[in-house]
């Protein structure tokens, strides 16, 4: 593929459909699932553009380090879940409505 | 027609099928009704999304994403489906509630109308010759001008596995 717009195309959608499930969802998973959608989204940008770069390897670094920090991000999300879960036992976030016990 | 010119067709299609994929494994995240069959879609959209990678002429990030994505964060998630469900909650804690599901997806369809006008006004004017890429140049790149991004996503992974560890850690 050498032309840009498929590219752009498919990342617009992936990063709508990531806002629409991290939006409409009642689970905090499901959240987090949309925000790896994003995340995916920018990093297709990345790797695209970097096509045209005179050295591509910066935006493919920079696509990795999105990853390392989409992964790190996750294992502390998902280690305030669980603990939200033991707190409230519920992951649905409009539940998660006091401060103190 | 030789076998040759069928060639660019069919990588078109390829490629296509991919986009396909990552986009349909999508929709299939934010329309399923339970949290396991989601996390099935996000795994065919991952991979979709390492297709269109391997498309861009970039295989390094292509097998990375499978290893990190695919290996390491799906494989999180759904252990994290599987600890936060409980006998306490019974069946219905796999079950997705979506809240104000048309404006959601509303939401989504302005902010793809906006950005498709922006994509067709841009005129992208690249008149230089497409660069050799290849892995052993991003491990050059990694070892001598990206060497501070490399230490930078080494320490906050630390920090991350610390602070993970001790955020789950069980009060005693």
């Amino acid at each position: 593929m050498n032309n840009l717009i498929p590219y752009l195309a498919v990342s617009t959608i992936l990063f709508s459909l990531g806002l629409a499930i991290t939006v409409t969802k009642k689970n905090l998973i499901l959240m987090l699932m949309g925000l790896e959608l994003m995340l995916n989204a920018v990093n297709i940008n990345l790797v695209a553009f970097s096509k045209y770069d005179p050295n591509p390897e910066k935006g493919q670094v920079m696509a990795i380090m999105v990853m390392l920090v989409a992964a790190s991000e996750i294992a502390v999300g998902l280690a305030i879940i669980l603990k939200i879960r033991k707190f409230y036992n519920s992951v649905d976030p409009e539940q998660l409505d006091e401060l103190k016990n | 027609m030789k076998f040759q010119e069928y060639l660019p067709l069919a990588t078109d299609l390829v490629f296509y099928i991919f986009c396909a994929v990552a986009v349909g494994g999508a929709f299939y995240v934010l329309m399923a009704k339970n949290v396991l069959y989601a996390a099935y879609g996000l795994l065919c959209s991952f991979l979709g999304v390492a297709g269109i990678f391997v498309f861009a002429g970039s295989e390094y990030v292509a097998a990375s994403q499978i290893m990190i994505y695919v290996g390491g964060i799906l494989i999180l998630l759904v252990f994290g489906i599987m600890l936060s469900s409980g006998k306490k909650s019974g069946k219905e804690y796999l079950k997705i509630k979506s809240r104000n599901l048309t404006w959601g997806l509303t939401l989504g369809l302005a902010l793809i109308a906006i950005m498709t006008i922006i994509i067709s006004t841009i005129r992208f004017d690249f008149k230089q010759k497409l660069a050799s890429q290849s892995i052993k140049n991003i491990g050059f790149s990694l070892m001598t001008d990206q060497v501070f991004a490399l230490e930078l996503v080494g320490i906050l992974l630390l920090i991350a596995l610390v602070g993970a560890t001790f955020i789950a850690k069980t009060d005693e």
